[in-house]
C-alpha cells in the first residue's frame, strides 16, 4: 500500500500497560444521553439520509491529536468527532456552531470559555 | 453491494500484511507482520477502512476471526505456551501463507 511506516495511532493501544480497569457504572448527564442519541440519529437514522458513517467519526478521534484524546471524557469526544465530520462535510460551519454556543451561554448566563 | 469472494477457509494458516498505511485502520498495530489460523468465516461487511475516507461503495470485504498463539503475538508473553487470542481481521489484510 505505501512503504512510508505510519506510526502506531495514540488510540491503537492494545498491548501498552493500562493500569488497573475501573469497574462500577457510570451515570450518565443528560447531555451525554443526548450526544448519543443526537450521534445515532445523524450516522444510524432509523428512517432519513444518514450524514457519516461512524467509521468516519473515528478517523476524526484519530486526528485530532494526542493531547485531546487523552483530555476528553467519552462522549466529549463523540461530540468533538461529530462537529468536525459535519464541517468537513460542510453540513455546519465552526461559526455556526460557535455562534449556538454563545447563544446559550448567554441564555444560561455562562461565562465564555477560552479554549 | 458488491462483495470481495472468500480465499480462505477455516484451519488456512495466514500471514497479516506487515503495512503500516495512514487513516482508519482496524488491524491493531501489534498484529501487523505476525501469523496465525482462520477460526471462523464471520461473513461480508462494508469495509470501514474505505467508509472512513466516505468512499462507501467499494465490495464488501469477508472479516475472519483469526487465532495466533499469545508467545507469537508477544515475544516476552510469559503466560502458557497454549494461550491463544482471536482478533478480527478484514481479508484485505491478509495473505495465503
Amino acid at each position: 500500500m505505501t512503504d512510508e511506516k505510519t506510526p502506531r495511532g495514540y488510540h491503537d493501544m492494545g498491548g501498552l500497560p493500562g493500569g488497573p480497569v475501573e469497574q462500577t457504572e457510570h451515570i450518565l448527564a443528560p447531555w451525554e444521553k443526548r450526544v448519543d442519541a443526537l450521534t445515532m440519529a445523524l450516522s444510524a437514522p432509523k428512517v432519513g439520509k444518514r450524514a457519516f458513517y461512524v467509521d468516519e467519526r473515528r478517523d476524526k478521534i484519530e486526528t485530532m491529536g494526542e493531547d485531546k484524546y487523552e483530555s476528553l471524557t467519552y462522549y466529549e469526544l463523540w461530540m468533538a468527532s461529530v462537529a468536525g465530520v459535519l464541517v468537513d462535510k460542510g453540513l455546519l460551519t465552526d461559526e455556526e456552531i460557535e455562534a449556538k454556543m454563545a447563544e446559550i451561554r448567554e441564555r444560561l448566563g455562562l461565562e465564555a470559555e477560552t479554549a | 453491494m458488491a462483495e470481495e469472494p472468500t480465499h480462505f477457509k477455516i484451519g488456512d494458516n495466514v500471514h497479516i500484511r506487515g503495512d503500516y498505511p495512514p487513516g482508519h485502520i482496524r488491524t491493531p498495530y501489534y498484529i501487523r507482520g505476525k501469523s496465525g489460523v482462520i477460526a471462523d468465516v464471520v461473513g461480508a461487511y462494508d469495509n470501514p477502512e474505505e467508509r472512513a475516507k466516505g468512499h462507501y461503495d467499494e465490495p464488501q470485504q469477508p472479516l475472519y476471526r483469526v487465532r495466533f498463539m499469545q508467545t507469537d503475538a508477544w515475544p516476552d508473553y510469559s503466560g502458557s505456551p497454549e494461550d491463544t487470542i482471536d482478533i478480527e481481521i478484514f481479508q484485505h489484510w491478509l495473505e495465503a501463507v
